[in-house]
């Protein structure tokens, strides 16, 4: 790969260079100089270090040159950035010092989902290849054991997101169209899972039966728990704001609004605590279903999630390329 | 301290709330669905609700509300609540308790 950093820049401009020339022949001369063979190793040297200079000066010339050709673009994009916000188009405005905490936070988000996601088609794919190729038990139950903890990752990094830009994981945004379909407090919804799965595990004992069948009960009890606290919020929130709209002409309007705006802010500020419950119901589902089945049964159901969500993802590039009219 | 854990051993499932908390609501709702009925504490309805707020912390409730006492125990949080649904922990707990009876 072309080197184009200027930090190996072995000169600096001519005069130096003829300098550390002279001080090299100085050192070469100081010594009884009738060594012929000597001589030309020098040289050759010297025409090296040549050499390497004017290789030097180029790059730095086109690494410059790169530069003030990206600050034009760059100045370009601005501009063109700002004419589509003055149309209405809305865009996050990260490098902005009012929105940069939200708009970077966005963005750095998408970003770790995307890698985070990268590894876990990888992981799957290991374990496709060890299900196809009758792998033993004990080397299923380590990838299996692996993407499962891996599932942690994304909970921990959806958590850390959730702080700093909680309607961001909340718009689903940050997932492909088809997947937003079926959006339930920033992510999936794990009783739905279970729905699809359970066909799938065949064969499964009496008690296993039993339990994914409570699993999948309880978790679609803790969704309607969840989901009744948020219609309560959007409730409450309403009611909020709604009870600032005072006939106007009343002395008290100004700090009745302020205070009104602050009990909002007050309930927006709980928005993080129902995305980490709903993250928290997702993994401890996903661990408990772990709990329940078997290695085999595990790996089996862990490549049945993965595929649908690929189907999904799919299903989103597709209509997004469909032909319009 | 003492009225926290004196209130908790009255009923079988003591929920201590805010008026204003909708993750309160949605543990409130969760009991609800599974027939059980919690005995509900609203802690700034309260007049020695500052006092409770703080004796629930010192348990270790962060935060402090929904804080949910099964059986005289402390169960914890809505995170613990929900876990221990997750894992079938919370039923038994439930029918230990004499709260609910299957």
């Amino acid at each position: 790969m072309e080197d184009a950093s200027p930090r190996t820049d072995t000169s600096t401009d001519a005069d130096t260079e003829e300098k550390m020339l002279r001080d090299q022949l100085q050192g070469i001369g100081a010594s009884d100089g009738s060594d012929k063979s000597r001589d030309q190793k020098t040289l050759r040297r010297l025409a090296q270090n040549r050499e390497a200079a004017r290789k030097s000066r180029l790059r730095k010339k086109a690494y410059v040159q790169q530069l003030e050709s990206s600050r034009m673009k760059l100045t370009q994009l601005e501009q063109e950035l700002q004419r589509a916000r003055q149309q209405g188009i809305f865009i996050s405005s990260s490098g902005e010092q009012s929105q940069s905490n939200g708009g970077n936070g966005a963005m750095a988000f998408d970003v770790e989902y995307a890698r985070w996601l990268e590894e876990h088609n990888k992981r799957i794919n290991e374990l496709r290849g060890a299900v196809n190729s009758h792998a033993g038990d004990g080397e299923l139950r380590i990838i299996v054991d692996g993407i499962v903890s891996h599932y942690d990752d994304i909970f921990r990094i959806k958590g850390d997101a959730a702080k700093t830009d909680v309607f961001h994981i909340l718009s689903g945004m940050w997932k492909t169209p088809a997947e937003r379909c079926f959006l339930w407090l920033g992510g999936f919804r794990s009783s739905e899972l279970l729905k699809l799965l359970i066909n799938q595990l065949e064969p499964l004992t009496e008690q296993q039966l039993l339990a994914i069948n409570n699993l999948q009960q309880s978790s679609q009890q803790a969704e309607d728990a969840l989901s009744q606290g948020m219609e309560a919020l959007q409730q409450s929130l309403a009611e909020t704001l709604a009870g600032s709209l005072a006939p106007t002409g009343s002395s008290g309007n100004v700090a009745n609004y302020m205070g009104q705006m602050a009990m909002a802010m007050g309930k927006l500020g709980t928005l993080e605590g129902f995305i980490r419950q709903a993250d928290n119901l997702r993994q401890q589902t996903l661990q408990q279903m772990h709990r329940i089945l078997t290695t085999r049964q595990s790996a089996r159901a862990l490549l049945a999630i993965s595929d649908y969500f690929s189907r999904l993802r799919a299903l989103s590039s597709l209509w997004l390329a469909r032909p319009r009219e | 301290m003492e009225r926290v854990r004196d209130l908790a051993s009255k009923k079988a499932i003591v929920m201590f709330t805010k008026s204003s908390c909708c993750m309160c609501h949605s543990i409130k709702s969760l009991f609800y669905e599974l027939g059980a009925s919690p005995a509900v504490h609203e802690l700034d309805k309260e007049s020695r609700g500052k006092e409770m707020e703080w004796a629930l912390r010192g348990m270790g409730c962060n935060p402090s509300v929904p804080a949910v006492f099964i059986g005289g125990q402390l169960v914890g949080s809505a995170t613990d609540v929900l876990s221990s649904h997750v894992d079938g922990t919370l039923k038994q707990r439930l029918i230990d308790a004499n709260a609910i009876w299957f």
